[in-house]
């Protein structure tokens, strides 16, 4: 009981984060919805016993990557979202259809709903037992992703840097 | 106990949110959100399957997906700050040449 009521409301919490996502015309609005929907994401974790996926979901996604996110709208000075038509297929084809495709899954997934329960705690994810599978089983996936956090970054640096040939044409031009 | 479905219900609304978010929103910042949205739905559905099946693979995988969005948050908010740089405006209306 005491699981279905912090699932509950964490849920809602959660949700709440998203749809106030989806109204906000600032982006620094969104950004702090976007942090609540992450830490009531990292309880629910915790609710399955993911103790170490809740822990990195705090520390890097609601610490480092949603500081880059702050960090970049502050840097660009982004203000309210300017309303342009957009897309019309858009909103014509994709909004009903991802719409229709949610309501058809989640009633899917309610009818069938006895395929087995969780209880609180189910599987105890103890960084120990997830090193031993990461460095064992999954090396190889895990240094590949040394290689590609090492391509972000130089890419990021390349990316970023105020390049001379931008300078050049902007003081021709 | 919770049922299992009552997780995917709530990871399929995350993601749905995250996709219309993509699809209504004019700020590129805020489309880059909604991708980050849409990943976090994704993995509660993987640790709830990690949970019912009693296997720690999903969470691990749970691991490699943030590693990725890590990576792709720096290199797209890194071609965000070139984009304004060229174009100065952040509507993805007005960005509509991959040459300037």
């Amino acid at each position: 009981m005491l699981h279905l009521i912090l699932f509950s409301v964490f849920g809602l919490v959660c949700v709440a984060g998203a749809v106030n996502l989806l109204l906000q015309r600032h982006p620094i609005n969104s950004a702090l919805s976007l942090v609540v929907v992450m830490g009531s994401l990292a309880v629910e974790f915790l609710l399955l016993g993911a103790e170490f996926v809740a822990a990195i979901q705090v520390i890097v996604y609601a610490g480092a990557v949603m500081v880059l996110f702050v960090f970049v709208i502050m840097l660009l000075n982004a203000g309210e979202e300017e309303q342009t038509r957009g897309s019309r297929v858009a909103w014509l084809l994709g909004i009903p259809a991802v719409l229709a495709s949610m309501i058809i899954v989640c009633w899917a997934l309610i009818t069938h709903s006895n395929v087995g329960s969780v209880a609180i705690g189910a599987l105890p994810g103890h960084p120990a037992d997830i090193a031993q599978l990461l460095f064992h089983q999954f090396l190889l996936p895990f240094e590949v992703t040394s290689i590609l956090v090492l391509i972000a970054i130089m890419g990021a640096v390349v990316l970023a840097a105020r390049s001379e040939t931008v300078e050049r044409s902007k003081r021709e031009g | 106990m919770v049922q299992l479905s009552y997780y995917l219900v709530l990871s399929g609304i995350l993601f749905a949110c995250g996709v219309v978010g993509f699809l209504i929103k004019r700020n590129i910042i805020t489309i880059f959100m909604s991708i980050e949205l849409m990943l976090n739905g994704v993995n509660l559905s993987f640790v709830a399957f990690a949970a019912h099946w009693q296997k720690l693979s999903g969470q691990v995988f749970v691991f490699f997906v943030m590693v990725v969005a890590a990576a792709e948050a720096a290199v797209g908010l890194a071609i965000i700050i070139a984009l304004f740089r060229t174009r100065e405006t952040l509507n993805i209306d007005q960005v509509n040449l991959l040459k300037l």
